[in-house]
């Protein structure tokens, strides 16, 4: 392990390299390749594009609820970026950006919150599990998919995010004593956004830092400046090679902020203030402080910026477009996908909806 | 009268029972600064501060399982799960104790607590937020569920929960919360839980529905009045105990038979109401009970809900069926 990377749950140190305005410490810094971090850039960017056309989208009662993500870019493209091939995903509802970077279509998710269960089938070839609404729950399937790769001599990594106010859960604590016991080889990043709805950290735990509870499964744990995606790249980095190594799973809290609401049904004023969110989104933004980082290091410009987001707008207006012009599926069709094979009773019922809608 | 829609009447039985007795509390997952994301408890935290009304950390075992130990020791939570599709890990604490623990005890011990829970689909929801798994609750021994439709109903039946010894699932149907209003009796205000109200009079067929099924059956009852089909729609109110005796005396007079549910048709609650029928009803009846259900598949993302959901027209498909027979 390199010792330039230790940090210590129990003095609640902070993993952070680059600043707000794209300074960063030169014996941290892992020195990504240029075209590796453009990419990194660019998802984000489509991120925070899908984001904002995503909330339009739902206030002209084009689509349904959705839950926005910016404010969590860094942790989902730096985690992400730190996969292998083989490695596997397993996402939360919030975790846009995550399955956006892993190569899953903006049309697809688009879908998604579209109404239209197709979105939810994850092309073959993509290792990413459908986003998971039940919070927590997907911890204990990360545990087991990751324990399936030690029974099968896989060396994969598994990673996985769970919210600030999922941790309250017992499936967070299930999931990370299970995961320690087997010693699987699975990455959990608590996505610490400051809320569960209107329910802030102090509400949830009475523990200083999320981190500190690796302790007590005896894994190892550590913080990292969300905000802040070359950090979030180095922790996740190395958490997962140690996983792939079966050194053990390693619990990751990543202290970002929810910038939108909860969903596009919640009313966030009821729970924070502007001047809260304003502050702290003129302090600190992921994207903008990657892309300061970005210039510092000499790869970008304003041009270049103006033509990603150019791109941008266009590729997620036509995910979009697509997605509103994609004929729902057959009703039938979810019928099919209850078992691998269909009993009769479902049949029956397939040819009683027939006849009651009057043929289809 | 005032008037109030489910979700006002659901804060109008807090208000008035909270204030009238202190051991009456509030917990779940953002229920106090915000209200609870419907703001069916919207105001109480002001009222009675943050001892009675409680945002808990995001834990539905938490929540029932404290609750069973709040009720043990003179308290009585009224606990809001989000969705009842978020239920289950506080389902092991309804079916291991609360439901139990009188029995458990021999009498010794009882657990007061009232579990509301947001339920059924039809508001193009997400995933888990539109479930009508009603026939769960009503299979485990030592739970009471009562499922109003509407405001009057959900007021009374709110304060009879809270005021009765034993836990009760109270479930309010999602599409309902804010769908109509109409005139509640203010301040004190009961309805009896185990009784059922014939919400439409009819001497044809009896429909018997309970949540937002009662609707889509009145529905269907005003378009069968067109082909002289008068139809009596039986609003159950309470599941369990069930008013038996509501349906069997309307059935008895109209010898037809439609029970409509929203949820699964395997083991739906409408199988064993029509089981009940057939025992009890045979030598009246003109021809078999029918059902109209949800189907059994997972309930789909909001561009296949319609066709999920029954709707007026199955109903109707299933009368004319029986009228036919
Ligand atoms: C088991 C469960 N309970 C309740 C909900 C309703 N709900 C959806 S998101 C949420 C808050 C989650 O907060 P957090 O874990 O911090 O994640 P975030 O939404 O901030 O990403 C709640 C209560 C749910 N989806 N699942």
């Amino acid at each position: 392990m390199d010792e330039k990377y230790l940090f210590n749950v129990k003095k609640g140190e902070t993993l952070h390299i680059v600043d707000q305005d794209g300074t960063y410490d030169q014996d941290l810094d892992p020195g990504i390749p240029e075209e590796t971090l453009l990419k990194m850039y660019r998802m984000m960017v489509l991120t925070r594009t899908y984001d904002e056309k995503a909330i339009k989208l739902q206030r002209a009662g084009r689509m349904g609820t959705y839950p926005p993500c910016s404010g969590q870019e860094a942790t989902q493209a730096g985690s992400v970026f730190a996969l292998k091939k083989d490695d596997w995903l397993v996402p939360s509802y919030r975790d846009i950006c995550s399955m956006i970077t892993l190569g899953i279509s903006m049309k697809d998710l688009f879908l998604v919150w579209m109404g239209d269960d197709n979105g939810n089938r994850i092309p073959e070839g993509i290792n990413s599990l459908p986003i998971n609404i039940v919070v927590g729950s997907q911890l204990l399937h990360a545990t087991g998919f990751a324990w399936a790769a030690n029974i099968k001599k896989e060396n994969i990594a598994v990673l996985t995010y769970v919210g600030d106010g999922g941790t309250s859960r017992g499936d967070f604590h299930t999931s990370l004593n299970f995961a320690g016991v087997f010693n699987v080889p699975a990455v959990y990043i608590i996505e610490n956004n400051g809320f569960a709805i209107s329910t802030r950290n102090k509400q949830e735990t009475h523990a200083e830092t999320l981190a500190q509870k690796a302790l007590s499964y005896g894994i190892r744990g550590c913080r990292v400046d969300g905000m802040d995606v070359i950090a979030v790249y180095v922790a996740a980095k190395e958490a997962l090679d140690r996983a792939r190594k079966k050194e053990g799973p390693t619990l990751i809290e990543s202290l970002c902020y929810r910038f939108g609401p909860h969903t596009t049904s919640d009313n966030p004023d009821l729970y924070r203030t502007k001047e809260e969110l304003e502050k702290i989104m003129s302090k600190t933004d992921p994207v903008v402080r990657f892309k300061n980082y970005l210039i510092k290091k000499g790869i970008w410009d304003d041009k270049k910026e103006s033509s990603l987001q150019e791109e941008a707008g266009d590729l997620v207006n036509k995910a979009a477009k697509e997605a509103e012009e994609t004929p729902p599926p057959k009703f039938e069709e979810l019928f099919e996908n209850v078992f691998g094979n269909m009993p009769d009773y479902l049949q029956d019922e397939i040819d009683h909806y027939r006849k009651v809608s009057g043929g289809e | 009268m005032p008037m109030m829609n489910n979700i006002q009447a659901v804060n109008d039985a807090l208000m008035y029972e909270m204030e009238k007795d202190k051991s009456v509390m509030v917990l779940g997952e953002d229920v106090a600064q915000i209200g609870g994301v419907f703001r069916g408890t919207s105001g109480l935290l002001d009222k009675f501060g943050s001892e009675r009304v409680v945002d808990t950390p995001l834990s539905e075992n938490g929540i029932i399982g404290t609750s069973v130990g709040l009720a043990l020791n003179g308290m009585k939570p009224v606990a809001e799960i989000q969705f009842s599709g978020f239920i289950y890990a506080g389902y092991d604490q309804l079916v291991s104790h609360a439901s139990r623990l009188r029995q458990r005890s021999m009498g010794r011990f009882h657990v007061p607590l009232v579990v509301r829970m947001p339920n059924g689909g039809g508001v193009r929801a997400l995933e888990h937020h539109s479930e009508s798994y009603e026939t769960i609750f009503i299979h485990v021994p030592g739970l009471k569920v009562v499922y109003p439709c509407t405001p009057s109903d959900v007021k009374g039946l709110l304060t009879s929960s809270i005021r009765d010894p034993d836990p009760v699932v109270f479930l309010e149907h999602i599409k309902l919360y804010r769908s109509f209003r109409e005139e509640v009796p203010e301040g004190e205000y009961t309805v009896p839980i185990g009784k059922g109200r014939i919400a439409r009079k009819g001497k044809d067929v009896t429909i018997v529905a309970w949540g937002a099924m009662v609707n889509v059956s009145l529905e269907a009852a005003k378009k069968l009045e067109q082909n002289d089909i008068e139809a009596e729609v039986i609003d159950l109110r309470t599941l369990k105990p069930l008013d038996k005796g509501i349906i069997l005396d309307s059935v008895k007079r109209t010898g037809r038979a439609v029970i409509v549910e929203e949820s699964q048709r395997i083991s739906g609650y409408a199988s064993y109401l029509s089981a009940i029928i057939g025992e009890q009803c045979l030598l009246y009846l003109k021809a078999p009970v029918s059902r109209v259900s949800g189907y059994d598949i997972k309930f789909p993302l909001y561009r296949l809900e319609e066709k999920y959901l029954p709707g007026p027209e199955s109903v109707i498909h299933a009368v004319n069926n029986i009228m036919s027979f």
